[in-house]
């Protein structure tokens, strides 16, 4: 980390910031075209039933109409939704259109009409009739119930992680180091609890949203916001039965992801509607649809028993989840995971023994899919919440018992696969936090009068770096005629800055100015393979192929150099950007080398290179939050939020500072209101943003986020990552604070005014 | 029915659905800064000028636009570029779903009010909602925009 | 959305109210509320070219067209000195500034909303609504009224000299309000209307003069526990009853601690 770098470290505007910031059109609505045929959904009222009579012949008489589709016209191959990679740990639980429905807002029939209206008109004209089945609404009472989500015999878990179709299973496991529960029999203190957390909707700005047409060579070309163009065409060709080489899977811009658009939640639909017509289709979700038939956070319970001694040694911690996957299973075996395996390795320090076990069901509700902090979110407010509950009970101060406990570097993490923390600053991040945040001064409850208080919480939490021995990431690299280069990516920029990080490492490999790197994808056609942009993945995975792919475009940028020169390739060097004939001293300018390629040449001035990692380094952070609490009204009014943030060396401070704000305040908003809950009936209460509340800037206080360097040594430029661990701390450090003020621990989020008042917990 | 309108500093003489709402007649002419990003009037995304003042074009009737003066960001792009690369500095733009309706809201701000306090930045453009940036970093962007304005001037 | 076969930007109040008695045809405010349903509507009418949209202040009284913006009342100096800010503190929080530059008062009277911020308040001061066919009607009467084929044509605050207070709980900070009130002292009487019970606002006089002109905060409170015991709560997905039954209790005690206390 004393290293110098002259790009890395530099807080350089993203590179399509100007065009962002002017509005220009680079969204998938601004730029394709108007007239493709308007695609749009007929979603079923119920949460349960089986589609008995579907007639359409009314509704396709509507001028406009072009055709209606029902699950009579879809194949018949079951298939999963969710991004990730093959064989995805998701079951094959889909169908394009289903006849059985199970949740309020799955798809019932697919229009394609030349015009919003007509297709609105026509949907009004489809008569259905269902045979209305009783559902499964309550998560808790869906393991082993006689009324199953799935009944189907082709439901098809492409990995086995302990789903049974037949038992509303979509995965069960277990996992443990030592005897938990001999080590717990010999706490002093064990702080039992059940913690509950919902199905928080991202809401980012863009709603789902995919344009289809057949290229000038036949094939289906899609445009769509995803994070994941690869494993989009994996889909696309599983559901509609067309070859791979026959998809072309492109994104622009994108409108915010947050995991959500990790799965391909509108794309199957337009892409459906093109290979029978032949002609461009575009779907556009609603704001309800976003939210009714989105991909929205797990809902999570979570069991924690949390041993310690005295001293305020934590000893033992023994975790239990139960997680709602809704009606289909994106995701669901492996968000579940990290709620306990992100959640219990901060204890590292001095825990003797843990059990982490799990189920992971289906119910009639939404089908819930990837949300930033992927299940270590919901873990995390359990495990933060008992520490703080631990140290109130104990009379300890909560930043000193972390400091006692807590992960440091060198440790190897039972609960984290075995892997060693080879970069870890988090006892940094929490020394700096208390002291910027003035800890000894702000914790303790201060009456403000009026029935006012403040007070102040904590809360710690880590994450990971891509996944290990899974994901992939790939760059290539090529120099244009006049010294210029273009860094071609398979992840996708959804606003993150990716694009601007990965050519900002490139810049410090080449030895050149960040605005000589031109910077194109996501698109599989001229894409390198990459996973995708999701699992805080792109820095880490990504990041460090860009480094590889730059390091042998020198070589062979030396290579073609010894060529022009006819000296041996080793007396050539790539040095700063500079091409320099040893034994002369001799510059070959760059331009003369991208011209040497262009004739009478067998070598090409450009590279590829993909990167994996065996491990998944965690990033660590410490959050800190000052309330003012109003005792009689509940109000919960934040007046600074401040964090340290341990992401290994961030490559643009800048930009992971923004990170690190938006988490929190995203974090802020599922804590004290954000919330999606369900009528009798299995419809969606919050469905759009007039009752689903996201914070506004008068919400979040001050915000401070400053950062705690450590070196990852696999990491490209020291690099771990920084995506999702920012949204997890402000949940428990709220509870705390909220616990300081009123002597109630809330248990369930969202912690509405009304049970704090109520002392509801 | 026919209403005349100008867009950006040019007449616009149109034959019109009397449902059409301002942000869809926009975004038809090319404009497609104009952002829709929630059907209840709460996002703040599709903010234009009429007559000089922010509102939301999702619950205008063009028709109701008729005779009237109406600025996107394609026709501000100069004033708008006084300020933006400030937000940039900041990484503040993110994934940029909300930035034209955010930018169009700051630049009335600034018409308004040429030198607001934070709280009256927050209050503002409370009605513009961002997912990504945790706003501190817009708010960050204003302020260092603001202040170096001062700087010049002394 | 709506769907509309016409829109008529109506040449005088008359031709409005004859487009207005057909039952499909519908007049339009700041199409806010109007747009998100879900019917169709044969006629708009237009209101916005009758010079409806301005804030008159005579003398001794404010004339607000049915047209004016929200946004007009917050920044309308005089108004706001009359009411010691709380009309900038009722409507401030309602969205945004451009929800704020469409809405209009017209249109948030008609609808009677439950949530309504702009209902509340009024129904506090001296004021008086003006309809094209039913003439003036005070505020607390309207409110009551069933809608009808009517058109509300301007508002008019009478500037009985008085003090003004205005609060309102909402969990983030632009959302529908969980509970608002407003509280006024003229003619020698206190008043507090309660609105986002979540049905629409109510008024409560201080008729059996449990409060003095400058009430302590002790009176403040059982005057607020009255109100809380005598008005009715609901429950919606934003608060339960009870909740809302504490909240009054407790915003009308401080809201009328603080009024009192800037009146002395």
């Amino acid at each position: 980390m004393s290293k110098e770098y002259k790009t890395v470290g530099k807080s350089i505007p993203k590179k399509d910031a100007q065009q962002l910031l002017l509005g220009k059109p680079v969204y998938t609505d601004d730029i394709t075209p108007d007239d493709a045929l308007v695609v749009k959904l007929l979603r079923s009222p119920h949460a349960n039933a089986i589609i008995t009579e579907i007639k359409t012949d009314v509704a396709k008489k509507v001028p406009g109409i072009v055709d209606i589709y029902t699950w009579e016209d879809v194949p018949k191959n079951r298939f999963a939704i969710a991004g990730q990679t093959y064989p995805e740990p998701s079951p094959y639980d889909r169908l394009i259109l289903d006849r059985h429905v199970r949740f309020v807002g799955d798809p019932v029939a697919i229009i394609a009409a030349e015009t919003e209206e007509a297709a609105h008109k026509a949907m009004k004209l489809i008569k259905v009739k269902y045979e209305v089945l009783k559902a499964v609404l309550d998560f808790r009472k869906a393991k082993d119930n006689p009324v199953l989500v799935h009944p189907e015999d082709n439901w098809f878990p492409p990995c086995e992680v302990g789903g049974d179709n037949k038992r509303n299973l979509v995965a069960s496991d277990e996992n443990h180091d030592g005897d938990v529960d001999a080590v717990l029999s010999e706490c002093d203190i064990v702080i039992e609890h059940t913690y509950h957390t919902k199905a928080f909707d991202q809401a980012m700005m863009e709603t789902f949203r995919t344009y289809t047409e057949i290229d000038r060579y036949g094939r289906l070309h899609v445009i769509s916001s995803t994070q994941i163009v690869f494993h989009c065409r994996r889909i696309l060709s599983n559901a509609l039965g067309i070859p791979k080489h026959m998809i072309r899977v492109e994104k622009p811009r994108i409108g915010g992801g947050f995991g959500a658009k990790q799965t391909a939640v509108s794309e199957v639909y337009p892409a459906f509607v093109t290979m029978k017509t032949k002609r461009p289709a575009k779907i556009i979700f609603s704001r309800v649809e976003s939210h009714i038939a989105g991909s929205p956070r797990h809902e999570m319970e979570i069991t924690l028993r949390l041993g310690a001694s005295k001293d305020g040694t934590i000893r033992a911690i023994d975790l239990y989840t139960l997680s709602n996957s809704g009606a289909y299973g994106e995701h669901g075996p492996t968000t579940v995971g990290l709620s306990g395996h992100k959640s219990i390795p901060m204890y590292t320090g001095s825990l003797e023994a843990f059990r982490f076990s799990y189920d992971v069901v289906y119910s009639n509700t939404l089908a819930a899919g990837a949300y930033r902090g992927y299940g270590a979110t919901q873990g995390i407010f359990a495990v933060e919440s008992a520490v703080n509950e631990l140290s109130e009970k104990l009379g300890m101060d909560p930043t000193e018992i972390r400091l006692k406990n807590m992960v440091r570097e060198g440790m190897v993490m039972p609960a984290y696969y075995g892997e060693t923390a080879n970069a870890c600053a988090l006892d940094r991040c929490l020394e700096h936090c208390r002291e910027m945040f003035e800890w000894e001064k702000k914790y303790p409850v201060r009456d403000m009068g009026n029935g006012k208080v403040r007070c102040a919480g904590v809360a710690m939490a880590m994450q990971g770096s891509g996944i290990s021995n899974v994901d992939v990431g790939s760059a290539t690299i090529k120099l244009t005629e006049d010294g210029g280069y273009i860094l071609i990516i398979g992840a996708a920029d959804m606003g993150t800055g990716c694009d601007t990080i990965l050519a900002q490492m490139a810049a410090e490999c080449l030895g050149c100015d960040v605005s000589k790197i031109s910077v194109f994808g996501a698109d599989t056609d001229a894409s390198p393979y990459d996973s995708g942009s999701y699992a805080s993945s792109t820095t880490y995975i990504t990041g460090k192929a860009v480094e590889n792919a730059c390091e042998k475009l020198k070589k062979e940028i030396c290579a073609i150099g010894s060529e022009i020169l006819g000296c041996p390739s080793e007396e050539i060097q790539f040095n700063d950007g500079q091409v320099i004939h040893l034994p002369t001293g001799k510059n070959i300018p760059l331009s003369d080398i991208a011209y040497k390629c262009q004739c009478f040449s067998e070598r090409t001035a450009e590279a590829t290179a993909s990167h994996s990692s065996a491990v998944s380094p965690p990033p660590y952070m410490v959050g800190m939050v000052e309330i003012e609490l109003d005792k009689l009204t509940g109000k919960v009014k934040i007046i600074d939020y401040m964090a340290v943030v341990d992401c290994g060396i961030p490559i643009n401070p800048a930009l992971a500072r923004i990170q690190a704000e938006g988490g929190i305040v995203q974090g802020i908003g599922h804590t004290l209101y954000e919330n999606l809950s369900f009528m009798d009936n299995g419809a969606l209460i919050e469905k759009d943003l007039m009752q689903y509340k996201i914070p506004t800037r008068l919400d979040m206080g001050k915000l401070t986020v400053e950062f705690e360097h450590s070196n990852e040594p696999t990491g490209p430029f020291g690099a771990k990552s920084i995506g999702e661990i920012v949204i997890n701390t402000p949940a428990p450090a709220l509870a705390h604070a909220i616990y300081r003020a009123t002597g109630v621990w809330h248990r369930e989020l969202p912690i509405t005014p009304e049970k704090i008042v109520f002392g509801e917990e | 029915m026919n209403i005349k309108l100008k867009l950006n500093g040019k007449m616009i003489s149109e034959d019109i659905a009397p449902d059409l709402l301002l942000i869809d007649f926009v975004r038809k002419h090319d404009c497609k800064s104009v952002k829709r990003g929630c059907e209840t009037a709460n996002c703040g995304l599709c903010t234009v000028l009429m007559n000089g003042k922010p509102v939301l074009s999702c619950s205008v009737l063009t028709a109701r636009a008729n005779g009237q003066e109406i600025f996107t960001l394609e026709g501000l792009q100069e004033e708008a570029s006084e300020f933006i690369s400030f937000i940039a500095e900041q990484g503040a733009d993110q994934c940029g779903f909300c930035n034209p309706g955010f930018v169009m809201n700051t630049i009335a701000l600034l018409r308004e009010n040429p030198d607001p306090t934070d709280d009256e930045i927050k209050a503002f453009l409370s009605g513009n909602l961002c997912r990504c940036s945790g706003y501190e970093g817009q708010l960050r962007g204003i302020r260092n925009y603001l202040d170096s304005r001062k700087g010049g001037e002394q | 959305m709506i769907t509309i076969k016409e829109y008529i930007k109506a040449e005088s109040l008359e031709q409005a109210y004859e487009l207005n008695q057909k039952k499909k045809n519908k007049i339009i405010g700041g199409m806010l509320w109007l747009k998100m349903g879900r019917g169709s509507v044969n006629t708009a009418i237009d209101l916005s070219g009758l010079g409806l949209d301005t804030i008159e202040e005579t003398e001794d009284t404010f004339v607000i067209g049915a047209m004016t913006t929200l946004r007009a009342l917050e920044t309308h100096e005089g108004l706001n000195v009359y009411t010691s800010g709380a009309a900038k503190r009722a409507v401030e929080n309602i969205v945004g500034v451009q929800f704020r530059n469409l809405a209009t008062i017209g249109g948030s009277l008609w609808g009677r909303y439950g949530f309504s911020d702009v209902l509340t308040l009024l129904m506090s001061l001296d004021c008086q609504v003006e309809l094209y066919k039913g003439g003036m009607v005070p505020i607390e009467q309207f409110a009551s009224m069933k809608p009808d084929r009517d058109i509300i044509v301007r508002i008019l605050i009478r500037k009985t000299a008085g003090c003004f207070g205005y609060s309102d709980m909402r969990i983030q900070s632009t959302d529908f309000p969980v509970l608002n009130c407003a509280v006024s002292y003229f003619d020698g009487m206190w008043r507090c209307a309660v609105g986002a019970r979540p049905s629409r606002a109510v008024l409560v006089k201080d008729e059996y003069g449990m409060l003095p002109e400058i009430p302590d905060s002790g009176q403040a409170e059982s005057f607020a526990r009255m109100v809380a015991e005598t008005v009715h709560f609901g429950s919606n997905m934003r608060g339960s009853a009870r909740y809302r039954q504490r909240l009054a209790e407790v915003l009308i005690a401080r809201i009328l601690t603080e009024t009192g206390r800037n009146m002395a």
